[in-house]
């Protein structure tokens, strides 16, 4: 049997499958950002008519999926599987979206990593036969993660500098094999290959570091995908990172550049999706987190861009802190992770 | 002469706390135990008496305050037995916890939190 | 290449190299705004005390008095949802007073009577608030049993 495995980390899908539809629902906050207008759907209030942030949440990534199923034209029946993840204990939101979905469910968590974390799986389960209609997706929202990993809403106190802003947002795709997708669609986005990310620590404790704590997994990871697939960096159009923010960019360029690879190309095709989501007037302090930044950024704004074939190859590599709500307590550091998926325009 | 001293006690204690905030990683309920505790440790020693004659509430609101008022109740205690020791911190914070408590618990139960718009 | 050294070197350096990233707090703005608020309050509550005396209040019921009020007044802020824009903008000068106390109270109850208004509100009621009651007191007790040996010696 040939192996789809290249290097020490990377598959390449020999059935790239297709993105035939995206969807996403962003929160109020979200939808004043720079962002706005790409987005399917914007809150007027976080709850979103539900009883608790929680069902809020799950309510957003269940809309955020309709719409992709919608834009994909399929139906729901039709759809394999499912899988999703958020930042919740027990991955509440996904599963109770999935309660209403009536699709066989899989349950993901990688932190804020989850998106490329399903859209990676998702195109393994479509490369290797076993589905033909995949649906990915995740979700965050600021309140249930703000009072699941700090402190409650109302609580008063300051936000340090580096602090991030978690993102109300979520995002869907759909992803299907050759034989189901629509060939006449105007839009041909495939994923292209991918690089399963190592948890890496780099001993950062302070919870308010998130950015700085991600970068050395991020690194990794790219520095291993460009190995892997004897890329150099410029030939993406743009490598995204999930959400590293303002402090987390800044030394993933410096580390990058330690690398050797040259300043411009990295200021030239690299940027990050929590310093795209907010504008520095919304007063996040170090930029967006949380698993719906890296999902809604890419369901609305890069991959319309895609469509639009301003961009034709793209590196996503969403960014996840693998702590636990108990960890910090317990005196442990901040182990990050990041996962690439390379998608392209046919 | 009286508000210059609490307004400049009462601040000074609050800067104590900001520059906490600000150079350590510490979370806000480990500096009000910090402060809670250190208004005891003064107390007891002696110390805040003084700066309680000197500033009255720019000693007593800030939450050192709360410590020394603790700690006085069981200093008053002290003279009389050990279980009036054991009873005289809370005897002397009781209307602040009890008013804290009750009013707290009715607030929560009547509003709900609201998602930050800032 | 990252695997020589002492784990914990590694953790010491990277942290280091991270804080060149990292804008700091502005220190004196923040200071200043502390300072201002705190010291606010705790005038006004001299005057209140003062204005409950002049009525004719004993001064320690006065005192108690202020802080019930101060405790009520950040409680209500805190249910209308401003206590945490106040204290965004002054810091230590609202968390550091009774105020602070009260808002650590209320916020995590409000947030939490979802889960019922036993376990829910209930218990969160002391998340914050709990660790400071109880180092307090226990302080407070150790200090006073050590005051009365010496009293009886």
């Amino acid at each position: 049997m040939p192996y789809k495995k290249i290097g020490k980390q990377t598959i390449v899908f020999s059935e790239k499958p297709y993105i035939a539809g995206r969807g996403n629902v962003a929160g109020q906050k979200e939808g004043q950002g720079p962002l706005g207008e790409y987005f399917d759907m914007v809150l007027d209030d976080d709850m979103f008519g539900e009883k608790t942030w929680e069902m809020a949440e799950s309510k957003m990534l269940k809309e955020a999926m309709k719409k992709a199923i919608k834009r994909s034209g399929l139906k729901q029946e039709n759809i394999d599987a499912m899988l999703s993840g958020d930042l919740l204990n027990q991955l509440m939101s996904s599963s109770f979206t999935a309660r209403d979905m009536h699709i066989p469910f899989l349950g993901l968590y990688g932190a804020c990593s989850t998106m490329t974390e399903s859209l990676l799986m998702g195109s393994i389960l479509i490369d290797g036969g076993f589905a033909r209609n995949v649906l990915v997706g995740a979700s965050s929202h600021f309140c249930t993660a703000e009072r699941q990993f700090r402190m409650p809403v109302e609580h008063g106190n300051q936000r340090p500098p580096s602090a991030q802003w978690t993102a109300t947002a979520a995002g869907a795709a759909v992803l299907s094999s050759r034989d189901t997708f629509d060939v006449r669609s105007k839009y041909r986005i495939r994923t292209e290959s991918a690089t399963i990310g190592k948890v890496i620590d780099a001993g950062i404790k302070d919870v308010n570091q998130m950015g700085a704590a991600m970068v050395p997994a991020a690194v990794d990871t790219l520095l291993n995908h460009l190995e892997d697939t004897g890329r150099k960096l410029e030939y993406y159009d743009v490598v995204v990172t999930g959400d590293l923010g303002y402090i987390g960019k800044d030394i993933m360029t410096d580390l990058l550049k330690g690398a050797g690879i040259p300043g411009e190309q990295i200021t030239d095709h690299y940027d990050d999706c929590g310093t795209m989501l907010f504008s520095e007037e919304q007063d996040v302090h170090a930029g967006g987190s949380g698993c719906g930044c890296s999902a809604c950024v890419f369901t609305a704004y890069l991959l319309s861009l895609m469509e639009k074939k301003k961009i034709r190859k793209m590196l996503l590599m969403s960014t996840g802190a693998l702590l636990s709500t108990i960890s910090p307590g317990q005196g442990e550091s901040i182990p990050g992770i990041a996962h690439a998926v390379s998608v392209e325009v046919e | 002469m009286e508000y210059l001293w609490s307004f400049l006690v009462g601040g000074a204690i609050c800067v104590a706390g900001q520059i906490l905030m600000d150079t350590t990683t510490l979370t806000t309920p480990r500096i009000l135990v910090i402060f809670v505790v250190s208004g005891v440790v003064l107390g007891a020693a002696g110390v805040y008496g003084p700066l309680e004659e000197l500033a009255a509430t720019g000693a007593t609101v800030p939450l050192p305050g709360f410590g020394y008022n603790l700690a006085k109740g069981a200093l008053k205690g002290a003279e009389e037995g050990f279980v009036e020791v054991i009873a005289g911190p809370l005897e002397a914070a009781a209307a602040g916890i009890g008013a804290a408590l009750a009013v707290g618990y009715i607030i929560a139960l009547v509003f709900n939190p609201k998602s930050p718009k800032r | 290449m990252k695997k020589e050294p002492e784990k914990k070197d590694i953790a010491k350096a990277y942290e280091k190299y991270t804080k060149k990233f990292t804008p700091r707090p502005d220190y004196i703005g923040n200071c200043s705004k502390a300072f201002f608020t705190g010291g606010l309050i705790c005038a006004a509550s001299l005057y209140c005390r003062n204005m409950l005396v002049e009525g004719g209040m004993e001064e320690e019921k006065a005192a108690t008095l202020v802080t019930v009020g101060l405790v009520v007044i950040a409680q209500l802020l805190t249910g209308f949802g401003v206590f945490d824009v106040i204290a965004k903008f002054a810091g230590a000068g609202v968390i550091v007073p009774i105020t602070g106390f009260a808002n650590s109270m209320v916020a995590p109850a409000m947030e939490y009577k979802r889960e019922g208004p036993v376990l829910g509100a209930g218990s969160k009621i002391f998340s914050i608030a709990g660790p400071v009651l109880v180092c307090g007191i226990t302080a407070a007790i150790i200090a006073g049993i050590i005051a009365r040996i010496i009293y009886i010696l």
